[in-house]
């Protein structure tokens, strides 16, 4: 599924909402989510998961074209940890309820 | 303070003039859609912000970390998310500690 195959689907659902409300509703809340993710600040979705950030030593990378040690900083990245109900629904090994 | 869906749905109500059941259950289907495409074994691609995939696990050896005692891990299915590029560069940027 793509950012507009999830716009036309939420457009189906919200039949009161015209489609650029839809979109624009997409686009923020992404945005928000993307903000916050980048002020350092976690994302908690009960039933879906929550987004964090994780932080990345630094470390002696190498160029995989000429082979050239880089000096990589230490960072952060974002990590997503799926929350119960999506596991259980997506793990088709586990039987319906 | 960790975000959260009470939270983007008042971000709806102040940039779109949504009212405030309609901002709170478009939050709430905006993430049941996401399940129910992950759900179907169909993974998402948002561009700008990232993708979640869905991965098959394979059965593995497994132990009880408090016993010690041998149990397979069961072959099942997991999601992954990665982020894109720009998200990453934009939380790379971040230099503070996580709160």
């Amino acid at each position: 599924m793509t950012k507009s195959e999830l716009i036309e689907n939420l457009a189906m659902k919200h039949t009161h909402l015209n489609l650029i409300d839809v979109e624009s509703s997409v686009k923020i809340i992404l945005e928000h989510m993307a903000q916050s993710l980048s002020k350092g600040e976690r994302i908690e979705i009960r039933g879906f998961g929550s987004f964090s950030l994780h932080h990345r030593k630094a470390r002696t990378g190498r160029n995989p074209k000429t082979g050239e040690a880089v000096a990589l900083a230490e960072k952060y990245a974002p990590h997503f940890k799926p929350g119960k109900e999506l596991r259980e629904r997506v793990d088709t090994s586990i039987p319906e309820q | 303070m960790a975000l959260t869906k009470a939270m983007m749905a008042e971000r709806l109500c102040d940039e779109l003039g949504l009212n405030k059941r309609e901002a709170k259950e478009f939050v709430e289907t905006f993430f049941e859609e996401l399940k129910i495409s992950l759900e179907n074994g169909d993974s998402i691609k948002l561009s700008g912000f990232g993708n979640f995939d869905i991965r098959d696990k394979r059965e593995r050896p497994g132990r009880n970390p408090k016993t010690g005692e041998e149990i397979p891990i069961l072959a099942r299915r997991v999601v992954t998310f990665k982020s894109g590029q720009k998200l990453k560069t934009r939380v790379e940027a971040y230099a503070g500690s996580v709160k």
